[in-house]
């Protein structure tokens, strides 16, 4: 357990030693700070259905910026220990696969919250300014943020993979973008080909991220989304694990 | 402490090493010699379970490297061919880390770290990034990396390369008393160091062993074994013609200065041919003004095991 602390920390700590992260960090605020003052914005000029904080959620910027950022935080995790050797100090010290892999993720999965943590003030300065709340339960929120994590493990575990498979990280990259937006837009083929059986539609909603974030952004909990992203997220990382493990013989 | 049986790595069809065959027993500092290519790093990188061989198998403090790694990784410290490390982090930090990754108990973190930092003359750039260092002290960040968790095995892949004279020294010195508790196996293309540093030397060429020996018994060995040059005013004589008949001579070549005849004899190994010599001169009164053996090398010994069917 400590070893796999030792590993943890030292790639939370890396994040914030790479200039990548800031990148990524202004992008992402930049994005949601715009996307936020959008929402409030269009909705001072009309009358609408829904809350800030859904509008927050199910924007175009949302989603542009969401499927963006994996790719950018995951690509390096294991291509640049791949390209720089440092596989090598690291693989022939006494450690797992696994306490590696895990690591990794988990790193990741870290610096994702992190990321999320100040757009959740925004929500706080709203109802300060604005005297109202921008959602309209507290399970609205719970449910956005739960949503936000169990698509961010699944995204993150894609994002793992693909890095383990290269030592490229440009590559890596890439190939999880392609991967994330095939996905995503997976989702939105009801929305596009309108003459799709219902059967069909079905079965392609259950793979809507689109679709899992409205629901869940109105703070109505569905356990099948849940199932689906933590199993996903548990396939992609035993994949990472065979791949980083095959790793030895490809050498 | 390592055991290596008919080791064979294949890259892409192509082999880099095959069946080779040794044992490196406890408190022995065996040198690990070879030119470029021939499978230095791949027989480290296995026995150091960075990689499974292809067949045949390797232990090392009696854990299989494949089977039981995780202990054989435990016992072992490795230092790896250039060195990779984490350049955003700084030497003590590094260090750090890597004592927790090894297992060092978590009070000993500190005195071990403090240790392996003297040692290195790490000292003067603990809090400097390690993207900041330069080469040789990269170098010896790495050996102390391998020396923290007090491993019974030490594996240097070219521990000197990169390194100034005086650290080059250090090293060596600093190799020569870890040997007296440790068992270490040690690539290195300079040849004068191992010489002086290891108890016996594996000669490797093309991903085969060619030697294996105590390096007197290598230096013992080889054909073309020292030689003895001779200054001497030899007069009207010939001088090679005389020389030639001692014997033990095999060939004499003669080079001249003024009156003053330079002779450089080949002689057999084992053969000392100075006492002869010497009887020569004084019944056919030559002057003499140098007489001395010049002793093989290692590296003579090395050209002559890899160079003679390269070149
Ligand atoms: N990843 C790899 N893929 C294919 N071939 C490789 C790979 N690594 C090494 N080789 C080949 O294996 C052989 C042995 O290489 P190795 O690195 O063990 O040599 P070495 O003795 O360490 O040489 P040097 O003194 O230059 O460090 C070489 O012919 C090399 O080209
Ligand atoms: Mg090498």
């Amino acid at each position: 357990m400590r070893k796999f602390y030792t590993l943890l920390s030292r790639e939370v700590r890396s994040y914030f030693h790479s200039p990548i992260a800031y990148v990524v960090l202004i992008f992402f605020l930049l994005i949601a700070g715009v996307d936020f003052y959008f929402q409030v914005s269009f909705m001072n000029q009309r009358q609408v259905q829904y809350t800030v904080q859904e509008a927050f959620f199910n924007s175009v910027f949302f989603w542009f910026a969401f499927v963006l950022i994996f790719p950018l935080i995951t690509m390096r995790l294991f291509a640049e220990e791949f390209k720089l050797g440092t596989i090598e100090p690291l693989m022939t010290a006494p450690v797992r696969d696994w306490q590696v892999v895990l690591s990794k993720f988990f790193g990741a999965l870290a610096f994702y919250i992190i990321l999320w943590i100040p757009p959740a003030f925004y929500f706080v300065i709203f109802q300060y300014v604005a005297g109202q709340p921008a959602a309209h339960s507290a399970g609205a929120y719970s449910g956005s943020y739960l949503m936000l994590l169990l698509l961010g493990m699944f995204y993150l575990s894609i994002g793992c993979l693909a890095s383990v498979l290269t030592k490229n990280q440009i590559i890596a990259a890439i190939i999880s973008f392609c991967a994330i937006t095939l996905l995503f837009f997976l989702g939105l083929v009801q929305f596009i080909i309108l003459d799709v059986s219902s059967a069909t539609r079905d079965l392609l909603g259950y793979f809507s991220a689109i679709e899992h974030m409205g629901t869940f952004s109105r703070g109505v909990i569905d356990t099948r989304p849940i199932v689906f992203y933590l199993s996903m997220t548990v396939v992609m990382l035993a994949l990472t694990y065979q791949a980083f493990q095959s790793r030895k013989w490809r050498l | 402490m390592i055991k290596v049986e008919n080791l064979t790595k294949r890259y892409a069809g192509q082999s880099a090493i095959q069946d080779l065959n040794f044992e490196v027993g406890k408190g022995e500092i065996m040198g690990f010699l070879g030119p470029n290519g021939a499978g230095k790093t791949t027989t480290m990188r296995i026995l150091a379970s960075f990689m499974p061989p292809t067949s045949g198998r390797a232990t090392v403090a009696g854990f299989d490297v494949f089977a039981q790694s995780l202990q054989a990784r435990a016992h072992l410290g490795y230092m790896a061919e250039n060195v990779p490390l984490y350049s955003d982090m700084r030497v003590t930090e590094y260090l750090d880390y890597r004592a927790a990754l090894k297992g060092v108990p978590h009070r000993r973190v500190a005195e071990r770290v403090g240790d392996v930092k003297e040692l290195c003359g790490l000292k003067e750039v603990e809090n400097k990034l390690i993207a900041a260092l330069s080469k040789g002290y990269r170098q010896r960040v790495g050996l102390a990396d391998a020396l923290l968790h007090e491993p019974d095995l030490l594996i240097l892949d070219e521990p000197t390369i990169g390194l100034d004279p005086n650290q080059i020294r250090q090293v060596r010195d600093l190799i020569k008393n870890l040997g007296k508790q440790h068992t270490i196996l040690l690539s290195t293309h300079i040849l004068p160091e191992v010489e002086m540093t290891c108890s016996r030397v594996i000669i490797i060429h093309k991903g085969r062993i060619e030697a294996c020996d105590t390096p007197e018994s290598l230096l013992g060995k080889i054909r073309q074994a020292g030689g003895v040059s001779l200054e001497a005013k030899v007069g009207a004589d010939n001088g090679a013609e005389e020389l030639k008949k001692i014997s033990g001579v095999r060939d004499v070549i003669v080079d001249s200065d003024g009156d003053w005849k330079l002779f450089s004899l080949r002689v057999e190994s084992g053969a000392d041919v100075r006492e002869e010599i010497f009887r020569l001169a004084t019944a056919r009164q030559w002057s003499v003004r140098e007489l001395t053996q010049r002793r093989a090398t290692l590296e003579d010994v090395f050209v002559e095991i890899t160079h003679a069917d390269s070149v």
